[in-house]
């Protein structure tokens, strides 16, 4: 996603084009989010509340949600999904910090464009490749025992399909730094030089240049890029398909275990867990901005 | 004390990036390859040949299907997507802030809750289990970023040239082709090349509204972790990945190399 435009400063931004000319402009795109993805969502929620067009069961309750949130496995589910959103976001942000300034002051076309090629990989051949690599008997298993680390199988950690979902987490963290990267390159490329000189002729050292200077002028860019690495990988269903455990798993996983189970009265549950997924993530992107905004102002700028 | 940091994140940056391809490379060549051998005891083209024969005409199909979903849906939500760009980028008007958030909602609501809602009406329109279902589902998301890209675009587009063209009188269609299309081309390129690889990678909404009769490549890639078939999956894989390479390539050749901000 480009840096969001700032319309409401931009001095060539005009007013409207008369409302039908804007009407015409805007007709197609809003028909068809209003129709598939409005009309996706509104009869999610429909079904969800226990109401089957046509098929004449007219009783709406919320017994469909209740089920899924009472659910014991929920809980569980729940704490899964938002550990691994939460700590492949915070790893992914982290390193793109580091890697932004490294990149940035190198000005390297080729490490560059190889920096790209996981931003165009699909999530499903990197989990592939993972299971290649990290299963017990996968690639580092076999160099292991080229090196005479271990003996077989049996002594290699397990790294996929485990409790703590690492193989999920490295595959989101291969994927996201880039494109968290390019959001902070995108901004550092034109932040100059000025603001760290200043620093530097007020004596700040190189931690305080950054703490200072770098991470809020970064911290816009940082901000929204993680938002959206979060809202993916905590909605997201092949990854914790492939590499997770078939218990716990993640709320997506259980959504479409649920909506596409042989009993069909499990199907409105389904659907109920992707809606409570989709609030889930709607009330995380409106907090964090909400945050952001009582934080900044009170003057906290980060 | 520069060019050695440069050699060092080049390595880092080599490695952490290639090391995913290395066993999808052998595997699709080996003919056999026991544990605990680092690499195949012996090569073959078994694989290769396998999904280009007409034994492995699930592939050429999933491969067709992939194509033309990925392609009609990048073609519509460019087509959609240049009249909005254009509305949100150029003009400030009365729920501007609703239209844009409607507009980009569907970039942070999972397609998973929208495919289960789709999936009962589809089924009732005859779309379910088709191409066209596929990327309707597929279009409701891929639209939004499309939007994004080129409402970045609009935002720096100077219609003033529009203006002259039509003082020298040139006709609303001659502005449109030889003055506004040229001028957001690359932004066309970027907006398509998204929207491209973002259906082209989609699993899970194809997987419901294609009822798993549809296949595209990725609903194959899972079938075939399933039944064990190391070296087509990993063939599949690179299969899989070659566009992205191709859209990367061209992009860093047509368009410099911020180009690619914002891919998912």
């Amino acid at each position: 996603m480009t840096s969001r435009p700032q319309y409401d400063v931009d001095a060539r931004t005009r007013p409207g084009s008369g409302f039908f000319g804007l009407t015409f402009l805007l007709a197609p795109a809003l028909t068809v989010i209003l129709l598939l993805f409005g009309g996706g969502l509104v009869l999610g929620v429909v079904q969800a509340l226990g109401y089957i067009p046509g098929a004449g069961q007219g009783e709406l309750s919320w017994v469909h949600f209740t089920g899924v949130i009472t659910d014991p496995d929920f809980l569980y589910s729940f704490g899964l999904t938002l550990y691994v959103a939460c700590v492949s976001t915070c790893i992914a942000a982290a390193l793109s910090i580091v890697a932004a300034l490294i990149l940035v002051s190198l000005q390297s076309r080729w490490i560059h464009f190889i920096f790209q090629i996981p931003l165009t990989v699909p999530h499903l051949v990197v989990a592939v490749a993972v299971v290649f690599l990290l299963a017990p008997a996968g690639w580092f298993s076999r160099a292991a025992v080229a090196i005479g680390l271990i003996q077989g199988t049996t002594d290699f950690p397990l790294l996929i399909n485990d409790n703590w979902g690492l193989g999920i987490i490295l595959v989101y963290v291969w994927k996201e730094i880039p494109f968290i990267t390019l959001m902070i390159l995108a901004v550092l490329r034109h932040s100059g030089e000025e603001l760290l000189d200043v620093g530097r002729t007020l004596k700040a050292g190189a931690w305080q240049r950054f703490r200072h200077i770098t991470l809020p002028t970064i911290f816009p860019a940082l901000g929204a890029a993680s938002l959206i690495v979060f809202a993916y990988t905590f909605g997201a269903f092949e990854v914790p398909y492939l590499l997770g455990r078939t218990y716990p798993m993640t709320l997506p996983v259980w959504a479409y275990k649920q909506y596409s189970d042989i009993d069909l009265l499990a199907r409105p549950e389904g659907i109920a867990t992707g809606i409570v997924i989709a609030l889930v993530i709607t009330a995380a992107v409106i907090g964090a901005q909400m945050l952001t905004k009582a934080a900044r102002r009170r003057g906290i700028v980060l | 004390m520069k060019r050695s940091l440069a050699g060092f994140t080049g390595v880092i940056v080599i490695c952490a990036v290639g090391i995913p391809f290395v066993p999808l490379c052998l595997w699709s060549f080996a003919r056999r390859w026991f544990y605990p051998d680092l690499y195949p005891q012996a090569f073959g083209l078994r694989a290769w040949t396998y999904i280009t024969s007409t034994a492995g005409t699930q592939v050429l199909t999933a491969i067709g299907h992939s194509v033309v979903v990925a392609a009609v849906t990048a073609l519509l939500a460019v087509v959609i997507a240049v009249p909005a760009g254009r509305a949100l980028g150029l003009y400030a008007f009365k729920g501007k802030d609703a239209v844009s958030i409607l507009l980009t909602l569907p970039v942070i609501v999972p397609p998973l809750c929208v495919a289960m809602g789709l999936h009962l009406w589809f089924i009732r329109l005859g779309l379910a289990e088709t191409l066209g279902g596929v990327i309707g589902v597929h279009l409701t998301f891929c639209l939004p970023y499309a939007i994004f890209v080129l409402w970045g675009v609009f935002s720096n587009y100077n219609p003033d040239f529009e203006d002259q063209a039509r003082s020298l009188g040139a006709s609303r269609l001659t502005v449109l082709t030889r003055i506004m299309l040229p001028m957001i081309l690359p932004g066309i390129s970027v907006a398509a090349l998204f929207a491209f690889l973002l259906s082209w990678s989609q699993y899970l909404s194809t997987l419901i509204i294609g009822g798993g009769r549809l296949m595209t490549l990725p609903i194959l890639l899972f079938a075939l972790m399933g039944s064990g078939d190391r070296p087509v999956a990993a063939a599949v894989s690179l299969v899989f990945v070659a566009p992205a390479l191709v859209v990367l390539l061209f992009s860093a050749r047509y368009l410099g190399t911020r180009s690619l901000v914002g891919v998912r």
